[in-house]
Formats: C-alpha cells, sequence, structure tokens
C-alpha cells in the first residue's frame, strides 16, 4: 500500500505537528476536560481507585503507577502489550470494555495525566501498525491517513477533523455518553468505513494503537479526556 | 452500579453560602438510542434531593432532557456541621445515594 | 400595587426587548406553561438562562439559570422551571428552591435536539412568575439524530 503513501508525498501534506485532539475540540468540551469536577470521565477515575485498592494493591502503590501510562503500548516477548492487557495480567481479569476495566485503565492513566507519551518499541513492530494506518479498508476504501494525516482541520460533514491521536484514551465521548477506549473508537471508525470491525484486543487494534502512540510522541497523556 | 462525585467545601462558616458539584454515574436513557441495531429503552433518573442535616435543601425532577450523567450545581445556606445526604430515583425504579460531611466553623 | 408598576416598567421594555431578540415573552398558551402558572400572567425578566448561542453538539450543553431574588422567608424563588421548544420531552427540568438556598442559580448541563429556543419559568413565594428565554443553534441534535 505505498502507492496510497506516495500520493501524500507528491502533495507534500505531512504532519508537521502533532496536535491533541483537544485542540480540534470544541470550547464546551475543552471546558468540561479541564474541570475535574465536572469531567463525567471522573467518575470512571474515582471507581478505578476503589478497584485498585481491592484488586491491585496487594501488589502495587499508586505512587508506582505514575509514568506508567506514558509507556503504553509496550511489547513484550514479540507482542504488543497495551494498558488494558497489561491491567488484565492478574488478579482482574476484566473483560474488554467493561466498565470494571475502563475504570481501571482511566485511574492508572489518570496518574500520567499530564506527562508526555514516550513509547519505546522496536521499529519492526511500530512498522506493522504503521502499514494497517495506511492501508485502504472497507467499501469507503479509505486508510486512517486519508482523514488524520492529509485533513486534520478540515470538516467531515459538520465535525472537524483531527489527526487521530491516542493521548486522550479513555476518553468520555459525548456521542457515546460514557467513557470508551482507543479500541472502541478504531472499531467505530471501521465501522464507518463499512470495514471489517476486528474484536477488541486484536492484533490489527494492538498495532495500530502502537503505531498510534508512538507516532503521537511528546503528546501529554489526558485521560479522562472529553472528546465529542 | 451507581457512582457519584460530589464536590462541597470541606469547610464553611456559619451563614455561608456553600455551593454543591455533583456528578452522578447515569446514562439517562433517551429511549431513541440505537445499540446494535436494537433500541435501547428510556430510563433516566427523574427525581433528585439533597438533604442537609435531615432538612431538605435542593430537590429537582429531571428528565432525557439532562445530559447523562447528570451534573447539579446549587446552593445553600450553611447552618451546623453535619451530613448531606444526596437521592436519586430512576424510570426503573432504582434508588442511588452518596453523602458528603460538612463543616461549620 | 407593586406589582402592576413592575409589569408596567416590563411592558414598556418588551418592544426594545423584541428588538433586540434576546427574551421575547413566552407564550401563555403553550399547555407546559399553563400546567405551571394556571394562566396567570408571565413576567419576562429576573430571570437569566444562560447557554452558548451556539453548541457543536447538543448532547450536552452547560446551562446556568439564574434568578433576581433576596431569597428572604419574605421573597424567594419556589421553583425554576426549563422548557424546550423541539426536545422529544419538553419539560426538561424542575428545580425546588428556598430561602433555605441562599442563591437562586442552578447549573447543569443539558441535552438539545437541534437549534430551538429554550424558557426557564421561575415561580416566586408570592406567586408571581417571571422567564427568560433564548435561542440557542445546535450543529449537532442529541435526542433523535441516529444516537
Amino acid at each position: 500500500m505505498k502507492w496510497g503513501l506516495s500520493l501524500f508525498l507528491v502533495s507534500g501534506i505531512v504532519l508537521a505537528q502533532s496536535r491533541s485532539g483537544l485542540e480540534y475540540a470544541s470550547e464546551e468540551i475543552r471546558r468540561l476536560q479541564a474541570n475535574d469536577a465536572e469531567n463525567p470521565g471522573m467518575l470512571w477515575v474515582d471507581r478505578g481507585a476503589q478497584l485498585f485498592a481491592q484488586h491491585c494493591a496487594s501488589c502495587h502503590t499508586v505512587e508506582a503507577m505514575k509514568g506508567v501510562a506514558a509507556r503504553y503500548p509496550r511489547v513484550v516477548d514479540g507482542k504488543v502489550v497495551n494498558l488494558e492487557a497489561q491491567v488484565r495480567h492478574a488478579g482482574a481479569p476484566f473483560a474488554y470494555e467493561s466498565d470494571e476495566l475502563l475504570a481501571l485503565t482511566s485511574f492508572v492513566a489518570h496518574q500520567s495525566r499530564g506527562m508526555p507519551l514516550r513509547i519505546e518499541a522496536p521499529a519492526k513492530d511500530v512498522e506493522r501498525g504503521k502499514a494497517e494506518y495506511y492501508r485502504r479498508r472497507g467499501q469507503m476504501s479509505l486508510a486512517c491517513a486519508h482523514c488524520h494525516e492529509a485533513n486534520p482541520g478540515k470538516k467531515l460533514g459538520a465535525e472537524t477533523l483531527s489527526q487521530g491521536q491516542p493521548n486522550g484514551y479513555p476518553a468520555y465521548r459525548l456521542e457515546w455518553q460514557t467513557l470508551g477506549s482507543l479500541h472502541r473508537r478504531l472499531r467505530s471508525c471501521m465501522f464507518g468505513l463499512h470495514a471489517e470491525v476486528p474484536p477488541y484486543g486484536s492484533p490489527l487494534l494492538l498495532d495500530l494503537e502502537l503505531f498510534l502512540a508512538s507516532r503521537a510522541r511528546g503528546l501529554p497523556v489526558e485521560a479522562p479526556a472529553v472528546r465529542r | 452500579m451507581a457512582l457519584a462525585r460530589i464536590q462541597v467545601p470541606r469547610e464553611t462558616k456559619r451563614g455561608e453560602l456553600v455551593e454543591v458539584r455533583i456528578v452522578i454515574q447515569h446514562p439517562m436513557e433517551t429511549g431513541y438510542r440505537r445499540d446494535a441495531g436494537e433500541r435501547v429503552p428510556r430510563n433516566a433518573i427523574h427525581s433528585f434531593a439533597c438533604r442537609y442535616n435531615g432538612a431538605e435543601v435542593f430537590r429537582a425532577t429531571l428528565s432525557t432532557g439532562i445530559a447523562a450523567n447528570p451534573f447539579l450545581r446549587f446552593y445553600f445556606r450553611a447552618v451546623d456541621s453535619g451530613e448531606l445526604d444526596f437521592w436519586w430515583l430512576d424510570d426503573d425504579e432504582k434508588e442511588g445515594t452518596a453523602k458528603a460531611r460538612l463543616v461549620v466553623l | 400595587m407593586k406589582r402592576r408598576r413592575f409589569v408596567g416598567w416590563s411592558l414598556a421594555v418588551i418592544p426594545l426587548k423584541v428588538l433586540g431578540q434576546a427574551n421575547a415573552h413566552i407564550s401563555t398558551t403553550d399547555p407546559l406553561v399553563f400546567a405551571i402558572t394556571k394562566g396567570k400572567p408571565v413576567n419576562p425578566g429576573r430571570v437569566k438562562l444562560e447557554l452558548p448561542s451556539l453548541a457543536e453538539n447538543g448532547h450536552s450543553v452547560a446551562m446556568t439559570v439564574k434568578v433576581e431574588s433576596p431569597m428572604s422567608a419574605a421573597d424567594h424563588v419556589r421553583a425554576i422551571h426549563l422548557i424546550s421548544a423541539k426536545n422529544p420531552v419538553r419539560e426538561m427540568a424542575t428545580f425546588y428552591l428556598g430561602a433555605h438556598s441562599g442563591r437562586a442559580e442552578v447549573g447543569s448541563r443539558i441535552r438539545l435536539n437541534g437549534t430551538q429556543r429554550m424558557v426557564a419559568v421561575a415561580e416566586l413565594s408570592d406567586g408571581s412568575f417571571w422567564s427568560d428565554a433564548v435561542m440557542i443553534e445546535v450543529r449537532e441534535a442529541a435526542c433523535t439524530d441516529g444516537g
């Protein structure tokens, strides 16, 4: 799918500077995210604190969680491990997208709020996700890059396209009226393209997540972010 | 599991105005939303009350016109130290409660 | 009578307000308003409904409603009603206050099913009704827009 990539290089459109989804969000969303007393995502962080005490505190301190989310996903023994997978590792086998897993991941991610994403992973693993990012898919035959690299800031219908950065997740999305994971967001994008929707935690989504997080180097962890 | 996030000043003086902010975890389902093709039935918090040392200081009738994970901000005058008791009820007849402590100097 | 003078002043002020498009008087024949007021007059003023003039997303819009009132035992706000013109459920909320409230101000986040006019009607302890109305443009509607 390198042919598609060459189109962008020819037109000279390349991400000049990484921008969080927050920069493309409405004033109301920015206000909500900035206000812990009103940010609905904080409900999950609160619940996560309770669950952490129940399920994780026997081995981990909250203080030790600081900085963790800024380094995920990681590659361990050749496999991509994201925060959700790591959180489920022992004693907390909650299902993907369950309220409990969302609460725990948002709590852990929240401990790194404000810290810059700094993913360290072998280039060959990041390249797998990068290839997916540029691969056309679905009936619409579009790649992630078509919207998020070629056209951020432009409108798609009533909505402004962002760069598709992952640093706000898990995020409270107004459309979902609840907190959700990055995989949920990626799945709904694929649904929108009329492409096959990969399962939560699948290799495709993990590879994409690794690439997105690497590409987002330097952007601050914003969990729990608010998005439209 | 109904969770609420409450913000009140930890302490205040007698006669002062107290600002209460509360966010309650609740989908406030409109009955119009579809999930995997199926219509999700309406279920919203319709009644909410806050009691301060047993006396009601705020009450509200809500509807699906209030956004999910409802947020309320209201005021009352501080009298004595005590408990703030929050209570709500939704269309499914599920109750939720929360408490906060107020110290009045 | 004090109230007649008030109403007199309000009537004098209305034409200018209509030109300025904010706070146009509400319809007392609207069945929802009638259910609240039982036909008593609703005076424009004293109530301030704060909403952005444009909301990108109708799912969650910040709203504050305030009423000018000493909130004393003799003179306070009993209730504030929020009415939507276009939502499937037009009675959005009612907030019950009293002298103990200290301040007649309530904040929340509302859902709006598209561009519409919102009305707030306040009922005072003396049995009078006051209102404010605001036009708000909503880009992405909340309820019936595919959820």
